[in-house]
């Protein structure tokens, strides 16, 4: 064992599985590894609400007698992975972020962390997120902020913030969070990392905590496209749990993820360089162009007029879909319950355990969403939304007709600080790139691209992928020849441990 | 320029969604989703006339299960996340007589 530990263990998932296979480091030395930064580190992040030291210890013990007695323990063999805390497991808390949720334990296993279990994976801890998923910088949480590694007194994006930054930040290899409007891939852009958003349909979401049914996809976090492709890759095919999971052969994003892209065509929006963008990512937009020219793909100008009319279409269907969702949490059969006073019914039970439960911006969507489904204005408001959501998808058909890939900056900026974005719309239109993807239900990668140097500290910026409906093998191979050609994914934080920037918000009780 | 909603419209919603809202905490979502709202009118500005729904972004068709019995969640699982528990059953205020109107 001392002799392992002293060595550098590699970064990525595919070099860990395989050294922890060949048994050159055992995954013990590995998960002990990860569950030391995150002791370290970690409490200048806030990225973890729970860290499973014991039961990962033991699992990996588990993994090398597996090894030991030569059996297979597949693709993903001892490799420590942190789960969103909207991703349910039998054993730990799944909370969302939520105080509705506090104590809750889950009696059964989210597929799609099964299926990483089954693959080997050892799964360390869960992460912090917006509470239900709903937010876009992991502020908005019951048991306080995420704070992003490059630059703690501002956010890591969100709302897999926690997952986001525990990758970026080293602390694991991998993390999987849930998108329904860029909530996977606009974290991995503030944080400098890789981030997917898969079709609608291509994983199961049986035990993703439900918010907007027809929107949510679980995707996962890595440091390379290729640990993307393959985690996703594990994470697909069918589930009789997810009836809206495709049916469809597994897919194989791994063959091709090298070939060139050369004879592909990007299409390039100028709806997507907006006034909203920052210099910085405007240029590394064009740049990441430039260098796709430069690698033989051919660059073909798309129309998305439709952009802009995206965010009223998600904040409608997805509040709408959420307040229906969340209907659930009464009080009765799991999470919190108020305290009733004398000559208070079960109308008051309801109504008091989910306003003391439920944080400030659920409640806010809960409320929009039985208002746009409210008797006189479902009309003006929800069928409106589903008949744009329609021009949405037939919007991207189109574009598809003329490329293979659609190529734009995933967020209008890089990370901005902490309460910048305390008008709810202002933070709402910051999913203006990422929001239509799941509209529409293709798919969609982010990659680092670049940095913002003009606040002084380097900001991460990542670079949007969107290809149609099942056809991530394309996305990740654009995205690998992107990186491919640059080093941007290479570059770390600069973490030390307790560090925390003297303005960042404290952590609430 | 008026604001879409008034304090009774929200007073309404938060009954429908069951929330027990403060005074002050009406004004504040009256505030913001007149807000929300006034943004999402721009979708006024499309020709949606003769466009179909999308509900969801894949068509499904209903699949059906074998009718047949399988095992429940055992019930110390169920209960042991219930906020209150009596003998083996959820409580939960009186519902009929004057305790209704949920």
């Amino acid at each position: 064992m001392s002799d392992q530990s002293t060595k550098i263990l590699p970064e990525t998932v595919i070099d860990l599985a395989n050294a922890i296979s060949k048994r050159e480091v055992s995954a013990v030395t590995v998960v002990r590894a990860s569950l030391e930064s995150i002791a370290t580190l970690d409490g200048s992040l806030h990225s973890f609400h729970e860290v499973y030291n014991e039961h990962a210890l033991n699992r990996a013990r588990h993994i090398d007698q597996m090894l030991e007695d030569g059996k297979d323990v597949g693709p993903l063999a001892g490799v420590p992975i942190a789960l969103k805390d909207n991703i349910v497991t039998d054993f730990g808390h799944t909370t969302c972020s939520s105080r509705i949720l506090e104590h809750y334990q889950s009696p059964f296993t989210a597929t799609a962390a099964q299926r990483l279990i089954d693959s080997g994976a050892v799964i360390i801890g869960k992460t912090n997120c917006d509470e239900f998923a709903m937010g876009s910088s992991t502020e908005h949480c019951a048991f306080g902020p995420t704070y992003n590694p490059w630059d703690t007194s501002r956010v890591p994006g969100g709302s897999s913030g926690g997952s986001a930054a525990a990758v970026a930040a080293r602390l694991c290899p991998a993390a999987l969070g849930s998108d329904t409007g860029g909530s996977v891939r606009q974290p991995a852009s503030l944080c400098g990392i890789v981030g997917v958003k898969p079709t609608y349909g291509r994983i199961s979401r049986y035990g993703l905590i439900a918010f907007g049914s027809s929107f949510d996809q679980i995707g996962p976090f890595a440091r390379t496209v290729s640990d993307a492709a393959l985690l996703t890759q594990i994470m697909c095919g069918h589930d009789v749990h997810d009836s809206t999971c495709a049916e469809l052969p597994n897919p194989d994003f791994m063959s091709d993820i090298d070939a060139p892209v050369e004879g592909l065509r990007l299409g390039v929006s100028k709806e997507y360089k907006g006034a909203e963008n920052s210099p910085a990512v405007a240029e590394a937009v064009e740049r990441a162009i430039t260098r796709f020219r430069e690698l033989g793909a051919e660059i073909v100008d798309i129309e998305l007029p439709l952009t802009n009319h995206g965010i009223s279409t998600y904040y409608v269907i997805t509040p709408a879909e959420a307040s229906s969702n969340l209907a659930r949490y009464d009080g009765i059969r799991y999470g919190h319950r108020a305290q009733l006073e004398a000559g208070e019914d079960l109308f008051d039970l309801y109504a008091k355990s989910r306003a003391e439960g439920f944080g400030p911006e659920v409640r806010r969507r809960i409320m929009l969403g039985t208002y746009v489904l409210s008797s006189g204005y479902y009309d003006a408001y929800y069928k409106r939304a589903m008949r744009a959501r329609r021009l949405i998808k037939q919007e991207y058909d189109r574009a598809f007709e003329q490329c293979h890939a659609i190529v734009g900056p995933t967020s209008p900026t890089a990370a901005f600080p902490f309460g910048e974005k305390k008008d709810p719309l202002t933070m709402y239109l910051s999913d203006v790139y990422t929001a239509n993807t799941n509209t529409a239900g293709i798919c969609g990668i982010s990659l680092p691209a670049g940095f913002d140097e003009s606040s002084g500290n380097p900001l991460p910026i990542g670079l949007q992928i969107q290809c149609q409906a099942f056809d991530e093998a394309t996305m990740f191979r654009v995205a690998k020849m992107y990186e491919a050609a640059t080093d941007y994914h290479q570059q770390a934080p600069n973490l030390t441990a307790g560090q925390r920037a003297a303005t960042s918000p404290e952590r609430q009780p | 320029m008026t604001d879409t909603l008034t304090l009774d419209d929200v007073r309404h919603v938060a009954k429908l969604a069951r929330l027990r809202l403060t005074d002050a905490e009406l004004e504040e979502y009256r505030v913001q989703l007149s807000s929300i709202l006034k943004h999402i009118d721009q979708l006024n500005q499309l020709d949606l006339e003769h466009v179909e729904s999308m509900p969801r972004p894949m068509d499904t068709t209903n699949r059906f299960d074998e009718d047949e019995i399988k095992p429940s969640m055992p019930l110390d699982m169920l209960l042991s996340n219930a906020p209150h528990v009596e003998d083996r059953y959820l409580a939960v205020p009186k519902v009929l007589g004057n305790g209704g109107g949920a």
